[in-house]
């Protein structure tokens, strides 16, 4: 029960935090945010790799290996694809000259 | 050991959310992905600890197939086709945080552990991990335009839901009672079939929602994953898939809500009338009534004579036409003659909010011309011509009609009528989406309507600008 506590308080305080952390952004970065939150809670990874640790089971091995890789691609997959599209935000330095001449 | 990795989970916890922070304004954004991605390594080093290296060569090749599956995925797909790629990362982590629940449950049947937690918690997980997997999964092939394109329903679709969903609870109460409720079915695989029901929901759920919502329909999904996580952490006892998973689940809620509202269209609405979401008010297009059928060389001189300060509104079609390189060849066609361009881009333009921002700059376009919807509004009043590219409900000063209620009614819109001129690149009259006829096609004082396809529409105008 005592660890149940402590871990409704973690779930409560970090769901205030979710909550705050977006409340204004530009629409501009809606995309990237969403592909970005995405890729966090690939952390599911976490779970998968204790899973599999613990199992002795075949069946359930095979089944936490897939859950191993799903979630090594929603972290690859979903942090990479977040970078491609924020790359495009950089500064754009060549055309700021350009406009500027 | 246990403190250190407590610690190291702390760490990660704390770049998770300065990450977040930092993805709040385009400078700052990509380091913050970068910071958030090394808080991500830290947790899945620690991990390691956690499990002391047990397993480590099936974790290892699983882990690496799904990275380089990951990695070659995210390297090679289109802008274009980005959302739906995000759809597919997303079903694949929901679908992860169902097998994990799946095998909790079966080690601890096998274990014989009493855990109230658990039992609540394990089905839990399951039902919004395969509903996120499948409706992602769904979601995915509306986008690619591969199967359920537009809506798909069928009678009854809310009673089956609600039945399916009663049907999930009573199996889940079976198989945490350990099949006291229906005898023939065995705890473990009451639970296989809580999954495989739980597929099936998430499937009916998303094919009646029409293409234009799935933005909407893959950030909720998002957050469904994201509480998956957060749950299946409460059952491995695990703090950073608590954290990570709950953030996740609060700030995907709080982007959804943004987004409905940016639609003018409740989240209820389109989840649980997704029928209702498209076709319903289809008027007829009025294709007799008189248009100002404009040719690309008078938009192209207007634009070089008349126009100083000009507006352009990218919208859907534009992305499909891949008229990006286009636009942004026309903006610095208009920026040499020394006129001033500004792009407005509505919330739901293209596929995703924020979509068409990635689109244009990866064409080129400076994002500090890309200005939202209360910054651009403002400007149209001194505006000279507005080049609509590929969109009509979001210009569509019909949402803004008291006296019509029309499935747009409500929805903030670009206000382009307030500009002195207005051109349509578009191909055909046929009204957009929602279904709504467009009352500034027919103002045939202010209206230039060039019907054409946008990517040769634009070339067109733009050679003839140069020409003029």
């Amino acid at each position: 029960m005592e660890q149940f506590l402590a871990q409704l308080a973690v779930f409560v305080v970090a769901a205030f935090l979710g909550w705050e952390l977006i409340s204004r952004v530009p629409n501009l970065l809606h995309t990237p945010l969403m592909s970005a939150t995405n890729a966090i809670h690939g952390v599911i990874l976490v779970g998968g790799m204790i899973a599999l640790s613990e199992s002795t089971n075949p069946a359930i091995t095979a089944v936490c290996f897939v859950a191993v890789f799903f979630g090594a691609l929603n972290v690859v997959g979903g942090f990479w694809v977040t970078n491609r599209m924020l790359g495009m935000f950089a500064p754009p330095r060549r055309r700021v000259r350009r406009r500027k001449g | 050991m246990q403190a250190a990795t407590f610690l190291a989970y702390l760490a990660a916890a704390a770049l998770f959310i300065v990450g977040i922070r930092r993805l709040r304004r385009p400078e700052t954004a990509r380091s913050g992905n970068t910071i958030a991605a090394t808080g991500m390594a830290i947790a899945l080093a620690a991990t390691l600890f956690v499990i002391e290296f047990r397993g480590l060569l099936l974790i290892g090749a699983a882990a690496l197939i799904g990275a380089v599956v990951g990695a070659v995925s995210a390297q090679k797909v289109k802008m274009t086709a980005m959302p739906q790629m995000v759809a597919a990362y997303n079903g694949v982590g929901g679908g992860a945080a169902a097998l994990i629940a799946l095998s909790e449950f079966y080690h601890l049947q096998t274990t014989g552990e009493q855990d109230l937690v658990a039992s609540v918690t394990v089905p839990l997980t399951i039902l919004i991990g395969s509903v996120s997997f499948a409706g992602s999964a769904i979601a995915f092939l509306k986008l690619q335009e591969v199967a359920f394109t537009g809506s798909v329903s069928f009678p009854l679709q809310q009673v089956v839901n609600a039945l399916l969903f009663l049907g999930i609870l009573l199996l889940a109460a079976n198989a945490v009672l350990g099949g006291e409720i229906i005898p023939s079915l065995p705890p473990v695989a009451s639970v296989v079939a809580v999954l495989a029901a739980s597929l099936v929901l998430g499937v009916l759920v998303v094919i009646p929602i029409g293409g234009a919502d799935m933005p909407i329909v893959i950030s909720l999904l998002n957050a469904f994953t994201g509480l998956a996580a957060a749950a299946s952490g409460f059952v491995l006892n695990n703090y950073i898939l608590i954290i990570g998973g709950t953030i996740v689940g609060a700030s995907g809620t709080i982007l959804t809500r943004l987004m409905s509202s940016a639609l003018g269209r409740p989240l209820g609405k389109i989840i649980f009338a997704g029928i209702a979401a498209s076709g319903t008010g289809k008027q007829a297009p009025g294709e007799d009534r008189p248009v100002h059928d404009a040719s690309p060389q008078e938009v192209g001189e207007y634009l070089a004579d008349e126009a100083q300060k000009v507006v352009i509104v990218p919208g859907y079609g534009l992305a499909v036409a891949q008229a990006q390189g286009a636009i942004r060849e026309l903006m610095e066609a208009l920026e040499e003659r020394g006129k001033q361009v500004l792009f407005g881009i509505h919330p739901v333009a293209g596929r995703m909010p924020g979509h068409m921002n990635v689109l244009l700059t990866e064409a080129g376009v400076p994002y500090d011309k890309l200005l939202d919807l209360e910054d651009i509004n403002p400007e149209f009043e001194d505006t000279d011509a507005v080049i609509v590219v590929g969109a009509n409900d979001v210009v569509n000063p019909a949402a803004n009609d008291p006296e019509q209620d029309t499935p747009i009614s409500g929805m903030p819109i670009l206000e382009v009528h307030r500009a002195k001129k207005v051109i349509f690149i578009k191909r055909s009259l046929s009204p957009g989406f929602a279904g709504v006829d467009n009352p500034l096609f027919y103002d045939t004082e202010k209206t230039m309507m060039l019907f054409s396809d946008a990517k040769q529409g634009l070339q067109e105008v733009l050679s003839a600008l140069k020409g003029a």
